[in-house]
């Protein structure tokens, strides 16, 4: 046989041996995501739902700013490539309004709708109507080293104030063993440094609009906020905190460099896997903490969520896979193999309801603080927008990028306060006018 | 004549040269060191250079997790592929730049660079619209297009400012004793500039094979090539630093040995011309 021939030979072999893959599966759906460690460990499970349905699943993971502007893209030019999209609780009730979603309104009896968490649900709804379907929901919550806390003589309330986490962070502050009091979130990025200023600022009674959608940098209670943080992170901060994020905060963390850290409940069961974590037999968690005398805590609320963009050809199939993947039996699934720290949190009422739940250290506190946050009512002062870490309108994601960019600078020295209050103010009002909301 | 080099002199710039080279190299000395740790010593704070677990675990999570061949693959078609395309249309364009320049050369010349100054996010929208518009999303031959469009500048500069320095005289020499157009192209011109159009090709399969912009927003499940391999193992709420390391180990290596291998060649094409 000539080498052609072979050649010829053993590509119309590959044809048959793909066509015959092809048709034994006749339904594949295309799911895009993110790298984060529930959505790989579901990833891993995705074979028996293929087993279960005959539905192949192909996973298309990016990172998080690339699968934003990836998704939307793809759905403003009618792409089609995706059948199902990891999206979150800021993209769902905007993108659902404009059409751009398929309505999670005829999702099965045994779903069981109504077990999804309210906060979820009403933060991953417009008008009612459901539009994504959480995969794991967060709040934000202090975590804290108990065995610092005790040396240092203190005892944290179920809730403190931001006063009494001044304190603490003040006393367990040893710069000459490199353990810092706190470590909270500085870095540039409307979901990074952004979402932690904002819902620290709703904790002093500030607010991004009043309800006219007029920028509120110049009143006094943003001014208190962003002095508190500024003065509370140099203080009693690890250096460079102007460029630190989820992820650096979580590093320093885990190598017990921090006393305190503010964040993401998901958090939890990182620093307590003793794998990863050096202080995973010492951490403690408490409410978000508030300005004494002022009502909101600083508690934010996220979901990622799973939602089908309009236009996709295989909406049964990716409806089929949502119920499955977002379903108690699937936490049960998680459970069985896993373990129990190891489940999706934040998403069902149920899952809290569990006794083998209850006992994971940071179940309690988790549900407080996502029970707590309410996005349709996040700070003191009415405001016209619902989100609490965010303003859910399409132009929040740049102006809070831009706006935070500002507050970096003020974290980094390079400018003041005020400078940078100004900024935010002219900037914010001036985006919002080229919008035409004012 | 040459002028005299002292010891002491070839010594510090030799040492000079190596910190240099060691400090541009670090970055990819320290991935690839990572990608052999534990995800806790990857993260580890003092740095740890040696006396770290040395895992291939990172490799073996990575591998089970993505099928590298197949985003290997498609990287070396697109960037083989755009790569191609460019020259075969770079040199006929590059040639009459050279050799028959007209009154708007130089602007012509400009204007194709100007072409690489705008954002490439700025065309977002209607290179998208075009690639639905046509059935081009997600497929090989796509992006093999787009990062041609995108390079062709680059490579028609470089292979312009390589043809200049090829004396005309001998392409009329060629014309003189009958050589048509497509001959004076290909057997007098293109083994004159060789060392040119090798060092371009080389560089170019690198811009295209690091290109992440098109890449990742062109592509889902079919043609993703390594940038998306990569692009998948960053997380926003978790640490997998020694598995991204892994990854993009994996995803630079190729293009690195062959960068190895025809060191010699592009060091020759880039300094082609510099000497006279």
């Amino acid at each position: 046989m000539s080498p052609r021939t072979a050649l010829r030979a053993s590509s119309a072999l590959a044809l048959c041996v793909f066509a015959a893959a092809a048709s034994a599966q006749d339904t594949t759906i295309t799911i895009a995501t993110v790298n984060n460690g529930d959505m790989i460990r579901m990833q891993g499970y995705t074979d028996l739902f293929t087993e279960q349905t005959g539905i192949g699943v192909e996973w298309v993971t990016l990172e998080e700013n690339v699968l934003r502007q990836r998704v939307t893209t793809d759905i403003t030019t009618n792409g089609g490539q995706f059948d199902i999209m990891t999206i979150g609780m800021y993209e769902t009730p905007i993108w659902g309004a404009n059409g751009w979603l398929v309505p999670l309104d005829d999702l099965s009896e045994e779903y069981d709708v109504d077990d999804i968490l309210p906060a979820m649900r009403g933060g991953l709804s417009h008008d009612g109507t459901l539009y994504a379907a959480p995969f794991y929901g967060e709040s934000s919550m202090v975590m804290y080293r108990t065995d610092l806390m005790e040396e240092a003589g203190l005892e944290m309330p179920e809730a403190p104030t931001w006063q009494f986490i001044r304190e603490a962070a003040a006393a367990m502050h040893d710069t000459e063993n490199e353990v810092y009091g706190i470590c909270l979130r500085g870095k540039p990025g409307w979901g990074e440094g952004g979402a932690f200023i904002t819902v620290t600022a709703n904790s002093f009674g500030a607010r991004w609009f009043d309800e006219d959608w007029n920028a509120q940098f110049d009143q006094p209670e943003w001014e208190e906020a962003l002095t508190f943080f500024v003065d509370l992170m140099n203080s009693y901060g690890p250096p460079g905190y102007a460029t630190n994020g989820f992820n650096e905060n979580l590093s320093l963390f885990q190598q017990g460099r921090c006393g305190m850290w503010i964040d993401a409940t998901v958090a939890a069961s990182f620093v307590t896997n003793p794998n990863d974590s050096t202080v995973a037999d010492s951490v403690g968690f408490a409410l978000a903490p508030n300005a004494e005398g002022v009502e909101k805590r600083s508690n934010w609320l996220w979901a990622w969520a799973l939602a089908i963009p309009a236009g996709t050809q295989q909406e049964d199939a990716a409806k089929q896979f949502i119920e499955w993947a977002t379903s108690r039996e699937y936490i049960e699934l998680v459970a069985e193999n896993e373990g129990w720290a190891n489940v999706p949190p934040g998403a069902r009422t149920s899952l809290y309801e569990t006794p083998e739940y209850q006992e994971v250290p940071f179940a309690e506190m988790t549900l407080s603080s996502i029970d707590a946050a309410d996005p349709t009512n996040p700070t003191v002062d009415p405001v016209p927008y619902v989100g609490i870490q965010f303003v859910a309108i399409p132009e929040f994601a740049g102006i809070a990028t831009e706006v935070s960019q500002e507050f970096a600078e003020v974290y980094a020295g390079q400018q003041t306060i005020a400078v940078a209050l100004e900024n935010a103010q002219a900037l914010t009002n001036d985006a919002m006018e080229a919008a035409g909301y004012r | 004549m040459a002028r005299a080099v002292s010891t002491r002199r070839k010594i510090i710039t030799t040492a000079v040269a190596w910190a240099i080279g060691l400090v541009i190299f670090f970055p990819i000395f320290w991935t690839i060191l990572t990608s052999f740790k534990t995800e806790a010593q990857a993260i580890n704070n003092p740095p740890l250079f040696w006396g770290f677990d040395f895992t291939l675990e990172n490799y073996a999570v990575v591998q089970e997790r993505s099928d590298y061949m197949r985003f290997l693959w498609n990287s070396v078609i697109i960037a083989g592929g755009s790569t191609f395309l460019g020259i075969l249309v770079a040199v006929p364009a590059a040639w009459s730049m050279a050799f028959v320049p007209s009154r708007r050369t130089k602007d012509i010349l400009l204007w194709m660079l100007s072409t690489k100054m705008l954002p490439a996010v700025g065309v977002l929208y209607p290179i998208s619209l075009i690639f639905v518009e046509f059935g081009l999303l997600d497929t090989r031959i796509g992006l093999t297009l787009v990062l041609m469009l995108i390079n062709l500048p680059i490579i028609v500069w470089m292979l312009y400012t390589y043809f200049r320095e090829i004396p005309i005289d001998i392409l009329e020499a060629a014309r003189m004793d009958g050589a048509g157009l497509r001959q004076e192209i290909l057997y007098v011109l293109t083994p004159m500039a060789i060392p040119g159009i090798a060092s371009t090709v080389l560089l170019n399969i690198i811009l295209a094979w690091n290109e992440a912009f098109w890449t990742l927003n062109l592509t889902a499940a079919s043609a993703p090539p390594l940038t998306a391999f990569i692009a998948s193992y960053s997380s926003p709420e978790g640490l997998f630093y020694a598995k991204l390391s892994a990854a993009s180990t994996m995803a630079i290596a190729p293009i690195l040995i062959l960068g190895w291998f025809s060191q010699k060649q592009l060091v020759r094409g880039l300094t082609f011309g510099a000497v006279k």
